[in-house]
């Protein structure tokens, strides 16, 4: 990249540009509702263990199954655990595994999509077809068969995620690439002697990241409904972590007694799924081709 | 009803209309204070570059505006009623009974899903009362009188079965079948070729006549106002600038918009070595950016003080003849300053006797044809879609070839042979003496940057995520062996070359006009320093006024730096403004090809004699000869045999056409036609189609015209 300072001017910071972002938010109230949701979730994710009122393992026996109250805001499990710290604390693993297993599949799912749309023929034919099996399997009954297999452990659940949202994430990029790559531009690089990957990365891949980022982001928030269910199902992190699936599993047998202790916990994966699809929409809008950059 | 006060009552009378439209940004006054009146059988022509409000003249006028569209004055009076004073259901009795509108794009104006005939007859149900037999009746009377073949066939089709000029006559006969007292056409022919254009035109002109509607005409083309109106306003930044005759606008301009605007096109009589376009220097403003005075001041070269202070009134400086401009009679007494100075930039250029930089041989592309799998059967081989079939050109070192045919015809193809963005299928493409492989990637990088091209739409071809600096540096660095500060100087120099500030190179895409973006993609083509430029329609997307000047950039630059250009374009007057050597194509062939002048003067093979006398020229005295093409382009799968053209040709000899494959002719050493016609025979037929264009009292007399024949 040509750098432009010695002739005096320069481009507006990337400060400046982030403001005109958050600006354009704001004019969106569902996106900005679902920003301030994720936001939430992802500081306590960061420092939920040094603001929870209780340690989420902290087993309190004179208080077990209390209703809410104002010592505990949620009310207590069957073990005395208090319900609000083990939701604040539980995010950082909602992030941790439905995240990092969403980030891998972007970048697996862009290095397919891009290889695969940018060369075509019978090697994206192939690749293609591939993925077409993967999706024709429902995905959270292979989760469970694939987790069977390994072993449920925290990383298992990631790389379970990403394989599973590989294929959706590199069909989005594909298509994307599909029609950015008659663009004139490309064919500008091209008849200047770029090569293959010059054109992929500097041309392409820069102008596929607004559909990229709406993509990501409603894979996140599946991520999070499958990371739950899963956890719920036993197949996820194991006892006795504030996994919110895992939470609503262990309150089940309770339900009579301790309605609390599965309705917040469930509660909390609808909000951050909710959060994250407003977000998405937001993102949607915000992203719309022609607006990029501006 | 009685004849006379029809004569006396204008059948469309706008007063003072004032339209706004609600934004972010606060309230866009897109029309402001616009009266205009069009009377029975009357033709009035709208014209003034994109976003000069013609178009959201015309919606306010059948009350169509957009939901965020506001009318913030003024009456329109249609017979006398004011129609936005009418209620919606009067208003819905109005719309198609006494109002029709024949929009731009035919395509998107048709139901897909209904034939045509019952969509015409729809119309005519609801507006008519007709029944149902009577409807289908009057439909194909309709199909009929747009001179539609075969009607009753056509009736039954659907809209995806129909060209785009045969779907723009379907439009015209749905607007004409309840004879409308007015008829609003907006850009009805922008889209279509130029050969289709010019039979829609003849069209509209006739029927405007049988049925002696009131027409508001709205475009971009001063040709066609020149050839159908009778009165023409011309429009800037959402006010009249100028309105008057045809005769008095085109003859006696009395503002310098209009002048600017005439001086801007390129004509087919005069090429680049005998003027300079005019331009009209920067940009139409933002509405919300509205200069205090007049407003066109800031573009004006007549603009002094004065022009700053107040917004000049339209006043009528002959009976019917209106001017915004305060300096009308300087303007009068020394027009000879607007209209094309005529600036010997060089003297014509001799073909010169070194070998070409580029030559191709025998270029061949066919593709597979798709969607034809039962024929393959039939047939026992694909068949295949000859695009380009066995061309040869060659271009040399400091001339332009243009090339020039309908749209289908081969020409972009051909030209994406030739850079190896298509791998041709037979065929040589020789640089600089050099062979080049067929397949750009193929292509040794040395001889890549020697050939660039300019693509026809500017928003597509520059990456909207990097900068000017970035888009014009990389081929730059491509180059190698130079260091950062060396490619910032170079990218600033080739910024100033194409006239931008340098204060550019720090822009995205996005945040330039069309035109700009045509300028960096140009300096982008000249940084590699290619031997040959090929310019894939670069101007078409483009407004007038910057076409010229972007016509003008391209002339200064070859003059600079001496490069070989392939110019393709379906615009005539533009190829013959730019162009030393011209070559004529159709369905993958030439039909003709030599010196530009020639190329343009009888002998002429009978399509470029066809393609001549169908631009619409801007001026009203020019009489062309009428030489009209039937249908369209023949599918390239299913060539005619003998002469290609031989279908639609207007001056067919008879069987030997249809069997034999026609000679080459040679009219002198250079100038060539591919026809069966003998070329004295050619000669007599063919009327120079420039000869009153030429006498016109605004034109200059170009010299060496038509000279070599």
């Amino acid at each position: 990249m040509v750098g432009v300072r010695t002739l005096g001017v320069s481009r507006p910071p990337r400060l400046a540009r982030l403001a005109t972002f958050g600006r354009r938010l704001v004019r969106y109230p569902s996106a900005l509702i679902g920003f301030c949701i994720v936001a939430f979730f992802l500081l306590m994710a960061i420092i939920g263990p040094l603001v929870a009122p209780y340690s989420a393992t902290e087993q309190i026996a004179a208080d077990r199954l209390q209703q809410p109250s104002a010592r505990h805001w949620l009310g207590t499990d069957q073990f005395g655990r208090d319900i609000f710290s083990r939701i604040l604390i539980g995010s950082r693993d909602v992030f941790l595994v439905a995240g990092s297993g969403t980030l891998l599949a972007v970048l697996m799912g862009l290095a397919v999509g891009l290889f695969s749309g940018y060369y075509g023929g019978l090697w994206d034919e192939i690749v293609m077809r591939l993925l077409d099996v993967l999706l024709a399997l429902p995905p959270l009954l292979l989760a469970m068969v694939l987790l069977g297999t390994v072993g449920p452990s925290r990383l298992n659940v990631i790389l379970v995620v990403a394989f599973l949202y590989i294929p959706m994430v590199g069909r989005v990029v594909r298509s994307v690439v599909l029609d950015l790559k008659t663009r004139e531009f490309v064919e500008a690089a091209k008849l200047r002697g770029e090569s293959s990957g010059y054109i992929m990365f500097r041309e392409i891949l820069p102008n596929a990241w607004p559909p990229l980022a709406v993509e990501a982001s409603m894979r996140f928030s599946y991520a999070i409904f499958l990371v739950a269910s899963l956890g719920f199902l036993g197949l996820g992190v194991q006892p006795p972590a504030p996994d919110w699936g895992l939470m609503v599993g262990e309150a089940r047998d309770w339900f009579d007694q301790a309605r609390w202790a599965l309705l917040f916990p469930a509660g909390a994966v609808a909000l951050l799924v909710i959060g994250v699809g407003f977000l998405s929409d937001g993102l949607r809008r915000l992203l719309r081709p022609g607006m990029a950059g501006d | 009803m009685s004849a006379a006060t029809n004569d006396q009552l204008p059948i469309l009378d706008v007063q003072d209309l004032s339209v706004a439209y609600a934004t972010e940004a606060g309230m866009l006054h897109t029309v402001r204070h616009v009266s205009l009146r069009v009377g029975r059988g009357e033709v009035y022509g709208l014209v003034g570059e994109s976003g000069s409000g013609k178009t959201t003249l015309a919606s306010a006028v059948v009350r169509y505006l957009p939901a965020n569209g506001r009318i913030l004055g003024g009456r329109v009076l249609l017979n006398g009623v004011n129609l936005l004073e009418l209620s919606p259901a009067d208003m819905r009795r109005v719309w198609g009974a006494q109002i029709a509108v024949v929009p731009q794009s035919p395509r998107t104006s048709v139901n897909p899903s209904i034939v045509i005939g019952e969509q015409i007859a729809e119309v005519a149900r609801v507006h008519l009362g007709m029944s149902r037999p009577a409807a289908w009746q009057k439909a194909l009377d309709m199909l009929h009188q747009v001179g539609m073949p075969d009607p009753e066939a056509v009736a039954l089709r659907y809209a995806h079965q129909l060209s785009g000029g045969m779907l723009q006559r379907v439009l015209i006969a749905m607007a004409l079948t309840t004879n409308p007292q007015l008829l609003i056409m907006d850009e009805p022919t922008t889209g279509l070729d130029v050969t289709t254009e010019a039979v829609i035109l003849d069209l509209i002109q006739e029927l405007l006549q049988r049925y002696q509607s009131a027409a508001l005409y709205i475009t971009h083309n001063l040709g066609v106002v020149a050839r159908i109106c009778n009165w023409v306003g011309v429009m800037y930044a959402g006010e009249l600038m100028e309105e008057g005759s045809i005769q008095d606008v085109f003859k006696c301009a009395m503002h310098p918009y209009t002048l600017g605007l005439l001086g801007c096109v390129p004509r087919v009589d005069a090429s680049k070595h005998e003027v300079r376009l005019y331009t009209i220097p920067g940009y139409i403003p933002r509405l919300d950016q509205l200069p205090g005075g007049c407003i066109f001041a800031p573009r004006c070269m007549l603009a002094e003080a004065a022009c700053q202070e107040q917004r000049p009134p339209l006043v009528e400086v002959n009976p019917r003849h209106l001017t915004a401009c305060r300096r009308w009679p300087e303007v009068e007494a020394d027009r000879g300053r607007f209209v094309r100075f005529q600036e010997r930039v060089s003297s014509a250029r001799q073909m010169s006797d070194e070998p070409p930089v580029l030559e191709a041989q025998g270029i061949k592309k066919y593709f597979k044809s798709t969607g034809r799998m039962f024929s393959l059967g039939l047939s026992g081989k694909m068949p295949m879609v000859r695009a380009v079939d066995d061309i040869s050109l060659s271009a040399r070192r400091n001339l332009t070839v243009g090339i020039v045919g309908e749209s289908g015809c081969g020409k972009t193809t051909l030209a994406r042979c030739i850079v190896g963005l298509e791998e041709a299928t037979a065929g040589e493409v020789m640089l600089e003496g050099q062979r080049l492989p067929a397949a750009v990637t193929r292509r040794p990088r040395a001889l890549l940057k020697k050939l660039q091209m300019v693509f026809q739409n500017p928003d597509a071809s520059l990456n909207p995520q990097h900068t000017v600096a970035d888009i014009i540096g990389r081929p730059l660095v491509l180059l190698g062996n130079i260091g950062k500060e060396a490619v910032l100087e170079r990218c600033a120099a080739l910024l100033e070359a194409v006239n931008l500030p340098v204060s550019y190179l720090n822009r995205l895409p996005h945040e330039l006009s069309g035109g700009e973006k045509q300028r960096v993609a140009i300096a982008r083509a000249f940084a590699a320093q290619p031997s040959v430029l090929i310019c894939d329609e670069p101007i078409s997307a483009l407004d007038v006024s910057v076409q010229a000047a972007l016509l003008n950039l391209l002339v200064e630059l070859q003059a600079a730096e001496g490069n070989a250009y392939l110019f393709i374009s379906h615009d005539l007057a533009a190829v013959r403004h730019i162009s030393d050597w011209i070559v004529i194509v159709y369905l993958g062939r030439l039909w003709e090809v030599g010196p530009a002048a020639q190329v343009f003067a009888p002998p002429m093979h009978p399509y470029t004699e066809a393609l001549l006398s169908a631009i619409p020229i801007p001026d009203p005295d020019v009489r062309q000869e009428r030489i009209r093409l039937s249908g369209s382009v023949p599918s390239a799968v299913n060539i005619p045999p003998g002469c290609r053209f031989h279908t639609r040709c207007p001056r067919k000899l008879g069987p030997i056409c249809e069997s034999e494959e026609p000679p080459w002719q040679s009219v002198d050493g250079q100038h060539r036609i591919c026809c069966h016609i003998p070329l004295d025979t050619l000669c007599q037929l063919q009327k120079d189609v420039l000869d009153t264009a030429r006498s016109s009292p605004c034109a200059p007399t170009p010299a060496g015209l038509g000279s070599g024949v």
